[in-house]
């Protein structure tokens, strides 16, 4: 099978195919930590992380890979990056590591990572296994990012709080009040329900915007110049 | 919305969508008079807020679907969801929340899922339990009936609440409900001698009591309409009784209230007569009603007694809105040749 070209990855990484908005892969972390962005970047760069690293190591393999085991093995392969980006993260961002707590080690189980290892790289090359795994977590990234950013502002109403957890003490003054100082905060943002809302206000906003490109492109096509009248009765001279 | 009955001959009434929502609105006017003579004007003030948002949202929503807004304004039902959201608001609450909570009750609970007729959730009772969830201090703070806090606040106070700064905690007072459930340490008999709230009332708290007959009276006159049917509100009752005269203990400290305070206090005939007789969101058959109410019974009975929230009707009934799509899958009605009724799930036997 040729595998795709590079520009083809990116586009399904971050649009077309992306994991949280088309394949609705991953939902749990999803939902569970973005109610702040430094959350969602957290965990959005850990997912990317062992995405990237797992689909290499899976193509790397994949030749070895008898079909009877390919998914066992993929599993331990996701396993090990998960427990080095844990532990990683418990290394140099200790605070954020306890904020995610169980989501961390969870990241085993997301089935974006597991669907692009057995998808993708278990049938391309190398290179552009590498680069699906860092598009696809780029894209999941980006919803993560949206969503947190979204939850934040109207839960809490700040933006870019407690961002120090994630990249040290220069980031301790980057919160903007963004709604006020005392915006009472419309908690339902922040609980769970929030998350369903804002994740499918999301996917709704995306399916309009491809419905909206693809009509303009149909009636790009519709214009046929010189449409013929038929003439049924009379005499023709 | 067909407003035919399911099974034949299908004899019309000649009432529409727009009628059937004038007449309940109609029905809950007693009701509302005596939240207003008890709590003063706050309630119109909530009710007003909420309807203008919420026909602004509906034709706004209808605008941007490409629908008739003038025809979809005309049948009144976002109407009736605004007053059932007024009412259940604590009155003089801050403007904004009315407006948020109509606003999500039409846009997210009703025009997301696909409009009026498709909604599986009550939209008043998603408005009123996002604003609880999301601002409980705010939502929880009702003011005391007017002859217990000398005086409801003045129309010139009302504003000042609402649209000011003013705070309403030199108003406010513990309901009934919240009463009993928060008591730990006297018998009820001497609570309801010690809560002027309680005690300036007959049986379930000053104001509480009336209002609630007011909506019973009002319900009666749906039944008597024949808007809506007995199995629901019956049911609901019913249940709520059972489960108070099961947990009451003849009053200790720990009761937790009497059948009379669960059933004439709080938003019981509220939700009885007017929430779960909601023909898109509740079960469709009479069979399903009975069961749809008793459920709506039973948990408000639960989430009052041992939940964290003062009342518990619109949890209760939100829950159950989940359950009605199964409750409707096993109490379909035995069509006419059959020989005994099926399930909407059953396969076809050719």
């Amino acid at each position: 099978m040729a595998s795709p070209g590079y520009g083809e990855i990116t586009r399904n990484g971050l649009w077309n195919n992306n994991p949280a908005l088309v394949q609705l892969l991953g939902l749990c972390p999803l939902l569970a930590v973005t109610g702040s962005v430094v959350n969602a970047i957290g965990l959005g760069l850990a997912t990317t992380g062992v995405l990237a690293c797992s689909n290499l190591a899976v193509s790397l393999v994949r030749h070895q890979m008898p079909d009877t085991v390919r998914l066992p093995v993929s599993v331990m392969i996701i396993a090990t990056f998960v427990t080095c980006v844990e532990l990683l993260m418990k290394a140099f961002t200790y605070e954020l590591y306890l904020v995610l707590g169980i989501f961390i080690p969870l990241i085993v189980t997301n089935c974006a990572i597991l669907g692009r290892a057995d998808a993708f790289a278990s049938k391309n090359p190398v290179l552009p296994s590498l680069v699906d795994g860092f598009m696809m977590g780029a894209g999941f990234t980006a919803v993560l990012i949206v969503i947190g950013a979204v939850r934040e502002i109207l839960g809490q109403g700040t933006l870019f709080a407690d961002m120090d957890l994630l990249l040290g003490p220069m980031a301790k003054d980057w919160a903007i009040p963004v709604l006020g100082g005392n915006y009472p905060g419309f908690l339902v943002a922040v609980l769970p329900p929030g998350a369903f809302l804002v994740a499918g206000l999301l996917i709704a906003a995306k399916n309009a915007i491809d419905a909206g490109i693809e009509r303009r492109r149909s009636q790009q096509i519709k214009v046929v110049p010189g449409t013929k009248r038929v003439r049924v009765t009379g005499k023709i001279t | 919305m067909a407003l035919m009955r399911a099974t034949s001959p299908h004899a019309r009434s000649g009432d529409d969508s727009a009628k059937v929502m004038l007449q309940v609105a109609a029905a809950s006017i007693p009701g509302v008079l005596a939240l207003v003579i008890y709590f003063g004007i706050g309630v119109l003030i909530n009710i007003a807020l909420c309807t203008v948002t919420a026909l602004a949202c509906e034709a706004a929503v209808m605008k941007l679907r490409g629908r008739p807004v003038g025809f979809y304004l005309r049948d009144y039902s976002a109407l009736v969801t605004a007053l059932l959201l007024g009412i259940a608001l604590p009155p003089y609450c801050a403007w904004w929340l009315p407006m948020i909570g109509s606003a999500i009750a039409i846009v997210l609970a009703k025009h997301l899922y696909g409009g009026m007729g498709y909604n599986p959730f009550n939209p008043a009772m998603v408005g009123y339990v996002v604003l609880l969830i999301s601002f409980p201090v705010d939502m929880t703070r009702w003011v005391g009936p007017a002859e217990v806090i000398q005086g409801a606040p003045s129309i010139g106070e009302a504003f000042a609440l609402v649209f000011g700064n003013f705070s309403v905690d030199g108003f406010t007072r513990a309901t009934p409900l919240e009463i009993v459930r928060l008591n730990e340490s006297v018998l009820l008999s001497r609570l309801y001698e010690l809560e002027p709230v309680l005690n300036k009332g007959t049986i379930a708290g000053l104001g509480w009591e009336t209002a609630s007959i007011g909506f019973l009276v009002g319900g009666l006159f749906l039944l008597y309409r024949r808007i809506i049917t007995w199995h629901a509100p019956v049911a609901m009752l019913v249940a709520l009784t059972l489960m108070s005269l099961l947990f009451y203990d003849s009053g200790s400290s720990l009761s937790e209230g009497s059948p009379a305070l669960h059933l004439f206090s709080g938003a019981t005939m509220l939700g009885a007569f007017f929430i779960i007789t909601d023909p898109v969101s509740g079960a469709t058959s009479n069979k399903g009603r009975l069961i749809f109410g008793a459920g709506v019974g039973l948990l408000t009975y639960v989430i009052r007694a041992w939940g964290a929230y003062p009342d518990a009707v619109a949890f209760a009934v939100l829950l159950m809105n989940f359950a009605a799509p199964t409750i409707d899958n096993y109490t379909l009605p035995r069509t006419y040749g059959h020989k005994r009724a099926r399930h909407a799930t059953d396969v076809e036997e050719q």
